[in-house]
């Protein structure tokens, strides 16, 4: 076996068969499971609770009007209410309207600030409650208002066919394919940083428990990186796989075992989890999700998720190696040293959760392409569709960025593994990185 | 004897130092090599030259005759730094394995030379047990072990005796004359003069980046031989002046005597029998290397100062 063959072999099984890598293995999708179905069954077994609300100085269009289907609060019409006596009376928020009904801003009074969601649902409310008094001004009915009004609510969903070239057209789920896009790049974000830093462990340990100079009297510096990262993403690989394993095993079992409705309301959960929000039709999208879960390509996600997994770990594990190869024992400034690769490991995953519903957009589409971002941002996108340029250029840059910065980082690793004593700066490391060798 | 390692003018500046700053020397086959220099002399990087860990700014290296090859002659070349560790989670037999390994060895040939050795050294039962509860001066046990398990024809050793008992200190000081005995060729490289005196054939005594004297051990103490001599005698005289030596020492039945130039050691004697004093004793006093060394480098600045290169 060649010696960097060696390496890989040694911090593989060092790691996977240590104590803690089976615990996390294993624990943690347990965890996981343990999580959703608590927050499922906590969440359909505590009630929100309705928030009173006293309208006063109505102009006259809302008495009638007003109402909210949400739950989430109750308008009341009291007389001889004011701001000095509505908690007393119990409502737990006052709504002035001022006998206003040209200006469209009233004032809320509350004991504390009110939630967003709330804020949100008040506002609808009025501005269906204004819609609906219009409508009765110009000579509707408020029986056929009331019927119009409940048949609309939540009444329309859209499914989307996307054309394909030869007119072809394939129904694709647009909540199903956000989730995975956003699950994906999390969980590469997450693991990023969590193997980056492995790696950079890995070479502080050498380091300064000064087995290094043993190991590198017998192979190149170069081979020692690379065996430590290939045998690290070896490690990270297995865990994905087992954690992805483990938990089919766990869902199917959970559905086999549980009843149906327990299942709702995890998956539910789960999908709130994603980032998607709780609301009404949450039912009908699972619905669709089950119907539309063979329009995912999935061989293809597996595929690019293990690209670029690989591909953005390879391409941040050098930089991770070569600051790890200029600590010393005392790593006060091993924070410092770190900051800057870690900063476009965080920027990249912002740049996705704040984008991910609008996959296309210019700072989507730039970040996906930039390696630097690339293996995060681009796995949000990829669920719903990618032109094919711009993952082969996403792909390319990765590939020859990995290639760029393992050139520079072994040259600071080279000169880093073997300095004692000494503080290293990010200017000297930097030239160090493009010293003539 | 063959020449094993020749160096030529090698030269290592690093930012703020010229730390090896032109040496040359030759090491034959089978010799036991002593490189010796104070703190910082640039001993250490003298030796990762020699390993292949740097390259030399300048000059060149030739290993049994041919220009060195970092990542060929590996194979031959056993090093143990002077700052040593183990992977600390590692099983011990399997951490021998893998160095062993990592030299060049297949797995099969290394697992009987792991044998072997810890059947000499009484260590088989370690095994399975961790390095991190080693004590050091085990640790320090496996570490030699591991440095001349895959039969290396060049072994450096840096400080191999710091923090060892007595008793390990000469079980491996024995393998080492053993090992050259066999042919193996051994730099040792320590600050401790007296372990030199014993084990050393050849010495290159560097400072400041430059080598300031090489040779063997008895040509190296006669060079510096001041004439100095040990005398054993029932009486000493009363009247010790005379122009023939100058006593450095007196004692109650000894003087430790320096001869002026041009006397010789009979005219001593002959003074003695004179004055009819019989004397034990007469023996020449060599210079310990210590004495050399703290000679050769005092009035350098105790701390090298960092300097400016270009």
């Amino acid at each position: 076996m060649n010696k960097t063959g060696l390496i890989i072999q040694r911090e593989y099984l060092s790691r996977v068969r240590n104590r803690t890598f089976l615990l996390s293995t294993f624990l943690l999708p347990i965890v996981f499971m343990l999580f959703i179905f608590g927050s499922a069954f906590f969440s359909s077994h505590s009630k929100k609770e309705e928030k009173k609300i006293a309208v006063i100085n109505d102009p006259g269009m809302f008495r009638y009007n007003l109402k909210d289907d949400s739950g989430s609060v109750l308008f009341y019409f009291p007389a001889a209410t004011d701001t000095t006596n509505y908690l007393n009376k119990g409502y737990d928020a006052l709504l002035d309207m001022n006998n206003d009904s040209v200006h469209k801003t009233f004032t809320l009074y509350s004991q504390r600030q009110i939630d967003l969601d709330n804020k949100e649902i008040i506002e609808n409310n009025l501005d269906r409650a204004y819609a609906n008094n219009q409508l009765q001004e110009n000579g509707i009915s408020k029986a056929v208002v009331d019927s119009i009004d409940q048949q609309t609510t939540d009444a329309y969903a859209i499914t989307n066919n996307v054309t394909k070239e030869k007119g072809e057209t394939q129904k694709v789920n647009v909540e199903l394919n956000y989730g995975i896009g956003f699950g994906c790049g999390t969980l590469i974000y997450i693991t990023l940083l969590v193997f980056g830093s492995m790696v950079m462990r890995g070479v502080k340990e050498e380091k300064t428990n000064r087995i290094v100079e043993i190991i590198i009297s017998s192979v190149e510096p170069f081979e020692l990186m690379m065996g430590k990262i290939f045998g690290i993403a070896a490690v990270a690989l297995t865990q994905l796989f087992l954690w992805f394993a483990l938990i089919t095993i766990l869902f199917a079992a959970a559905t086999w075992l549980l009843p149906s409705g327990a299942m709702n309301h995890a998956q539910q959960a789960a999908q709130a989890l994603h980032g998607g929000g709780y609301d009404n039709t949450m039912q009908l999208k699972i619905a669709a999700v089950l119907q539309t879960i063979h329009s995912i390509n999935l061989l293809g996600i597996v595929g690019c998720f293990v690209f670029y997994f690989l591909g953005g770990f390879l391409f941040y594990a050098a930089l991770f190696a070569a600051v790890g190869s200029t600590i010393n024992e005392d790593s006060q400034d091993t924070q410092a040293l770190t900051l800057p690769i870690t900063m476009p490991v965080i920027f990249s995953f912002i740049i996705l959760s704040s984008n991910i519903t609008n996959p296309d957009s210019p700072v989507m589409v730039w970040a996906s392409i930039i390696p630097f971002s690339s293996p995060i941002v681009m796995m949000g996108r990829i669920p719903g569709g990618v032109p094919l340029w711009q993952l082969g250029l996403s792909m390319t840059f990765l590939i020859a960025g990995f290639f760029l910065t393992t050139l520079l980082a072994a040259k600071i690793y080279r000169t880093g593994i073997l300095m004692y004593g000494k503080k290293s700066s990010w200017k000297e490391m930097i030239k160090w990185a493009f010293r003539k060798s | 004897m063959n020449t094993i390692l020749e160096l030529h003018n090698l030269k290592k500046y690093f930012a703020t130092q010229k730390a090896v700053d032109d040496i040359s020397f030759d090491i034959q086959q089978g010799d036991i090599f002593g490189l010796l220099g104070p703190n910082g002399a640039g001993k250490t990087t003298l030796i990762r030259m020699i390993t292949g860990i740097f390259y030399p700014d300048s000059g060149s290296i030739t290993f049994e005759g041919k220009k060195f090859d970092p990542v060929s002659d590996a194979r031959h070349i056993g090093y143990m730094p002077e700052e040593r560790g183990l992977y600390r989670k590692m099983k011990i037999g399997e951490h021998a394995l893998y160095l062993a390994q990592l030299k060049g060895m297949g797995r099969h040939e290394a697992m009987q030379k792991v044998k072997l050795w810890f059947e000499k050294f009484e260590m088989q039962s370690w095994w399975n047990k961790r390095v991190e509860d080693l004590s050091k001066g085990m640790s320090q046990k496996l570490q030699f072990v591991t440095t001349v398990l895959h039969e290396p024809r060049l072994i450096i050793l840096d400080e191999p005796f710091s923090g060892l008992d007595p008793v390990n200190a000469n079980l491996i000081k024995d393998e080492i004359f053993r090992l050259a005995k066999n042919g193996s060729t051994i730099i040792f490289s320590t600050h401790r003069m007296e372990q030199v005196e014993e084990i050393c054939d050849h010495i290159a005594l560097v400072n400041k980046g430059k080598k300031i004297l090489d040779g063997t051990v008895k040509n190296i103490k006669h060079t510096f031989k001041e004439n100095h001599y040990q005398i054993g005698a029932a009486v000493l005289p009363e009247h010790l002046m005379t122009p023939i030596f100058k006593v450095i020492k007196a004692q109650s039945d000894s003087l430790l005597v320096q001869l002026f130039e041009d006397t010789r050691t009979n005219d001593v004697l002959r003074y003695f029998i004179n004055k009819n004093i019989d004397v034990y004793s007469f023996k020449e006093v060599l210079p310990s290397l210590s004495d050399i060394f703290i000679k050769l480098v005092e009035g350098s600045p105790e701390a090298r100062q960092f300097q400016s290169i270009n």
